[in-house]
């Protein structure tokens, strides 16, 4: 076992035969995370190059206040590919918690940190519909959550009239929410940390692998494969709504247009080039963590480098096909090392 | 086997059960009964309906009539766990083995170690080593994942992990289907040294008359949804159990050869 944390932990060490080409190779092969590091700090280093202002303070911090939402709901949606399940109205959810937040502070007069709970609730209840009617009733996630989607940007602009609302006035909740300049950032390393110590050494864990690589067989060995499901709806559904009241927090601002398909496509793109597999039973939050970072660098140096955000989803594009493709020879090389 | 409850007496009794898939009776009151210590092979053809009674068995699928007796007493079995609390262990067809996780999380599938909220991991290693060992059971590392073994391996592992909690009885669907004669002599041998050193009473469904005789004490043929033929291995042969399944064939083609 030791041999191998150690070669989890300096990819390639032990092989001093091979050319540094090689040792790149074996790394990648052993550690799904270690390709999307590289490319990570490939990035950094190029974008740096080009424009020195790309690791200033401020455009630290701006990076790092961009990413909160996206590294969040592709941590919450990794779990959720993982059991096998996808969810397209993670988006909305984000968009329809901080609506709740506020109608229920405005109009029904709760105190926020009620009215906080109140919208987390209102999103727990879409995750649990989503769950219930794909595991119960037998409708594809897909469509499930691409219907709940459209309901939930009507409800969204029905609720708000269409236009965006002010948050409530500054206190130390909304400071902690949001408001406070890396308070979203410290949010979004816990959630990631909790997430993939949930992931990696709970039986939940465990079982929401189990689930997404053999549904049939957890059920055999006695697994809840629907409470795994229906509690990774939620919590992906949770998850969203709460980063996205820290974003309203954060801009001040409740937008019912905020819950976009870009959103949601980003972040399972974010889960897929970390390494989620969309069929389930393989990925990691690290993995998503690290996708959602680079699909933030790479549209922050764009931008920077004063290139279109046309531009940009060319090359989103290019960059998710190049990592399938690159996910797809590294399994293969993993399965040739079989036997 | 020393104190007078164990062999010979009976440990499973299944009377009259039924079960329906939407209009289809796939089982139509079936009896049968396993004592301590006997292994018995279930044969029939294909879709005679074993997977479905030995599913019902271990609680995955509710019958729709009839009394399962375990130890003298009826149960109502509602699920697979409620079986397994029972002591009735089962081996599927497609093992219920996750390709993605290592051996020793399979072999703790769904009753995993824990300290607190957590894997308790390097128990959960140590008791599979050793557990493995104990069996005979060769493995490369109990790190690698599943996907990574041999036929032969998997089958052992999904029976070493069926033994593992306590089993008071193992139902093996097709244990040596799919499987090289090296291979398949290696889970015949664990079966055996199950039946011999623990005297663990079985149901096995095989597809092979000959490793019929190898391991079982008796032999029944699940047909028309009923257990219609029901005698000890010494009292048979290989060419009577075939000359049986192979007798419906005939009379099947004869009757509906009406075109």
């Amino acid at each position: 076992m030791s041999e191998t944390t150690t070669a989890r932990e300096t990819p390639g060490a032990g092989t001093q035969e091979r050319g540094l080409v090689g040792r790149l190779l074996v790394g990648l092969v052993r550690v799904r995370e270690a390709s999307i590091f590289v490319v990570l700090v490939g990035l950094a280093l190029y974008f740096q190059a080009a424009n020195s202002a790309f690791l200033s303070e401020q455009n630290i911090l701006s990076l790092a206040r961009f990413a909160v939402p996206y590294v969040v709901i592709a941590s919450g949606l990794c779990l959720l590919l993982i059991c096998g399940e996808i969810d397209l109205s993670v988006g909305q959810s984000f968009a329809f918690a901080p609506i709740v937040m506020y109608l229920a502070y405005e109009k029904l007069f709760l105190v926020l940190p009620l009215a906080v709970i109140v919208g987390l609730l209102a999103v727990a209840l879409v995750g649990l519909v989503n769950g219930v009617v794909t595991v119960y009733l037998g409708v594809s996630s897909l469509i499930t959550t691409l219907g709940m989607f459209f309901l939930l940007a009507g409800l969204n602009v029905t609720l708000t009239g269409g236009f965006p609302a002010t948050t409530p006035e500054t206190n130390l909740l909304t400071q902690a929410l949001g408001e406070y300049a890396w308070s979203g950032t410290i949010w979004a390393i816990v959630i990631v940390a909790v997430l993939q110590l949930v992931l990696a050494r709970t039986r939940w864990g465990l079982h929401t692998y189990a689930t997404g690589g053999n549904p049939l067989g957890s059920r055999e060995a006695g697994v809840s494969i629907a409470r795994i499901k229906i509690g990774n709806f939620i919590l992906c559904g949770v998850l969203g709504g709460f980063v996205g009241i820290i974003e309203s927090f954060r801009i001040s601002s409740i937008d019912p247009l905020a819950g976009g398909p870009d959103i949601v496509l980003l972040c399972i793109a974010a889960a897929v080039i970390g390494g989620t597999a969309l069929l389930g039973g393989v990925g990691t939050v690290t993995g998503a963590f690290l996708g959602a970072l680079v699909l933030v660098i790479l549209r922050n140096g764009f931008t920077l480098q004063g290139i279109s955000a046309y531009t940009y989803n060319i090359i989103l594009g290019v960059a998710i096909l190049i990592a399938m493709i690159l996910n797809v020879y590294v399994a293969r090389l993993r399965g040739a090392g079989r036997e | 086997m020393e104190n007078g409850n164990t062999n010979g007496s009976e440990f499973l009794r299944v009377e009259g059960v039924v079960k329906n898939f939407g209009a289809v009776s796939v089982l139509k009151g079936v009896d049968m009964h396993v004592k301590r210590g006997e292994v018995l092979g279930l044969i029939g053809d294909n879709g005679a309906g074993k997977s479905t009674l030995l599913k019902t068995i271990t609680g995955f699928h509710r019958p729709d009539g009839g009394r399962i007796l375990v130890d003298g007493q009826e149960v109502n079995l509602r699920s697979v766990s409620q079986a397994r609390a029972l002591g009735i262990e089962t081996v599927y067809q497609d093992l219920a083995l996750v390709n993605e996780l290592s051996v020793f999380h399979n072999m703790f599938l769904n009753s995993e170690m824990t300290v607190g909220p957590f894997l308790n991991n390097r128990k959960m290693k140590e008791h599979t080593q050793r557990y493995l060992e104990d069996m005979g059971v060769n493995i490369p590392s109990i790190d690698t994942e599943v996907a990574r073994l041999s036929g032969g391996q998997r089958q052992a592992i999904a029976v070493a992990r069926a033994v593992y909690s306590d089993a008071k009885m193992l139902l093996l669907d097709e244990p040596l289907a799919a499987m090289g004669a090296k291979e398949g002599a290696l889970i015949l041998d664990l079966i055996q040294r199950l039946k011999d050193e623990r005297g663990i009473p079985m149901i096995l469904i095989v597809h092979n008359y000959a490793q019929v005789f190898d391991v079982c004490d008796r032999v029944n043929l699940l047909r028309n949804g009923r257990i219609e033929y029901d005698r000890p291995v010494a009292e048979t042969s290989v060419e009577e159990l075939t000359e049986l399944v192979v007798s419906e064939y005939r009379k099947a083609r004869a009757g509906g050869s009406g075109e």
